[in-house]
């Protein structure tokens, strides 16, 4: 019996498996939105602060290279099963229906999974190069992000992939509950609600930033 | 007898798919539904368009049916692209003409997926559940005398759930409804039966693995929590089924 042999390559291999890496991993993206936005708020703290942040932070030495390659490997790994995903689910129809509606059960996030993902990954790409990869030997970060919002259009960009990644996460947070099985009738509706409240935190923490550096700074 | 313009009595436009055979190429038809009763079921509709169509010698529309109460899960076909029309917990025979007005057009799609290949018109091969079921959806008992009833004891609340999934009536229209083209609400449901009771115990962790492995192989979609399927399934089968489901294969799998 095949599941005998390899069991856990099987069990990764199926359906099942693949969903529950894109779970594990999206949650793994979930806790890092929580620590960059938590550091990101303290640009409000002021110029001072925020340096003093982004030096200790890099001070931690090998925790932060070990979570850089952490990251790195999720997201592949998110990355290459979800267009596998992707194209799976597309071949699994051949023919496409005339009209098809909605029942009720999709929501703007779990329509457009697939699309924002791809978008935010053309943002992370961009935004690696401007911040993490900015060549920082005779500017502070704080100066980086000066400079870098002070233009308009990279600002607006910078907005709407805070939407996008905030519709991502609002199907994405409670969907990698479900797939790891944690579905109970009374905490479900809840799980759901608090996945809206941490895209929202999201969309509006990341994406307010900007605003505030343009206007206020 | 009921005329049009009647409000019990209402013309329709009938966009259906027409398809030889599940080799040749299908397309849509457009046909007349005239007089329709609105006490009619949907495929009652159907049986007088067709005996229309028959009369003047042409090919009726293929459409699977049997129990016509809503039961037997043999019908069902997309509705203005709706699994099993826009009515909530209904399947295509409980589907009531007093729901459709006068002068609407109606387009008739049947199942579409990978796994469920056309047989003709809106007949498709469903038998990818039957090999799902084969996989592992039993359970094996000794041959002997029946057992004492409530010899084991289930509480009433899991004998619920279980039951709830056991009303799975295989009809597709999860697998219909799906974006992804996904059977797990069917194998969600199937598996759920007899994890949940202690009958199902023994054989639960090669069931789940034998099932969803069958699953996978059949070239069903993955599922991507979309909840369409619970939304059109006649019998408003949860995805707590499909968590559960995942649960069972995922303890099986690794533990």
């Amino acid at each position: 019996m095949q599941w005998d042999l390899n069991w856990f390559i099987c069990t990764l291999r199926s359906s099942i498996g693949k969903k529950l890496i894109m779970a594990l991993t999206g949650l793994g993206f979930c806790i890092f939105l929580i620590g960059h936005l938590a550091g990101n708020l303290i640009i409000y703290a002021g110029k001072d602060a925020f340096n003093s942040y982004a030096e200790r932070l890099h001070a931690l030495g090998p925790i932060i290279i070990l979570t850089e390659i952490g990251l790195l490997f999720f997201a592949v790994a998110h990355v290459f099963i979800g267009a596998y995903l992707f194209y799976e689910n597309f071949r699994a129809r051949p023919g496409r229906y005339l009209v098809k509606k909605n029942a009720g059960g999709r929501t703007i996030g779990s329509v457009t999974m697939p699309y924002t993902g791809f978008l935010i990954l053309i943002f992370i790409i961009f935004h690696l190069i401007d911040f993490h990869f900015a060549d920082k030997t005779d500017q502070t970060i704080y100066q980086i992000v000066l400079e870098t919002f002070s233009n308009p259009g990279y600002t607006s960009f910078y907005i709407v992939s805070m939407i996008i990644v905030s519709t991502h996460v609002s199907h994405g947070f409670w969907s990698a509950f479900q797939t790891l099985g944690v579905y109970n009738s009374e905490y479900m509706p809840l799980l759901r609600v608090i996945g809206i409240i941490f895209s929202l935190a999201v969309g509006f923490g990341f994406g307010f930033l900007p605003i505030y550096i343009s206007f206020f700074s | 007898m009921t005329k049009a313009g009647d409000k019990s009595c209402i013309n329709l436009k009938l966009k259906v798919w027409r398809q030889k055979g599940s080799d040749v190429k299908g397309r849509f038809e457009t046909y007349e539904a005239r007089n329709v009763s609105t006490d009619m079921s949907f495929l009652e509709m159907l049986d007088v368009v067709n005996e229309e169509m028959i009369l003047s010698g042409k090919d009726p529309i293929a459409f699977d049916h049997d129990c016509r109460e809503g039961i037997c899960g043999t019908c069902g076909a997309m509705v203005n692209g709706r699994a099993h029309g826009p009515e909530k917990g209904t399947t295509l025979c409980q589907l009531h003409m007093r729901h459709f007005s006068n002068g609407d057009t109606v387009v008739i799609e049947p199942w579409r997926s990978r796994a469920f290949k056309v047989v003709k018109d809106l007949v498709v091969d469903r038998s990818a559940f039957d090999k799902i079921i084969q996989a592992g959806g039993y359970i094996s008992v000794n041959v002997g005398g029946a057992p004492d009833g409530n010899a084991i004891p289930v509480p009433q609340e899991v004998a619920e759930k279980a039951m709830d999934a056991a009303a799975c009536i295989g009809c597709g229209a999860c697998v219909a409804a799906c974006p992804n083209a996904s059977a797990m609400l069917f194998t969600g449901a199937k598996i759920s039966q007899f994890a949940l009771l202690p009958q199902g115990l023994p054989e639960a962790k090669k069931r789940a693995l034998a099932m969803v492995g069958k699953m996978d192989e059949l070239g069903f979609g993955n599922c991507a929590n979309e909840t369409e399927c619970e939304k059109e399934c006649p019998k408003e089968i949860s995805i707590e089924n499909i968590a559960r489901m995942n649960r069972e294969f995922l303890k099986a799998g690794f533990l």
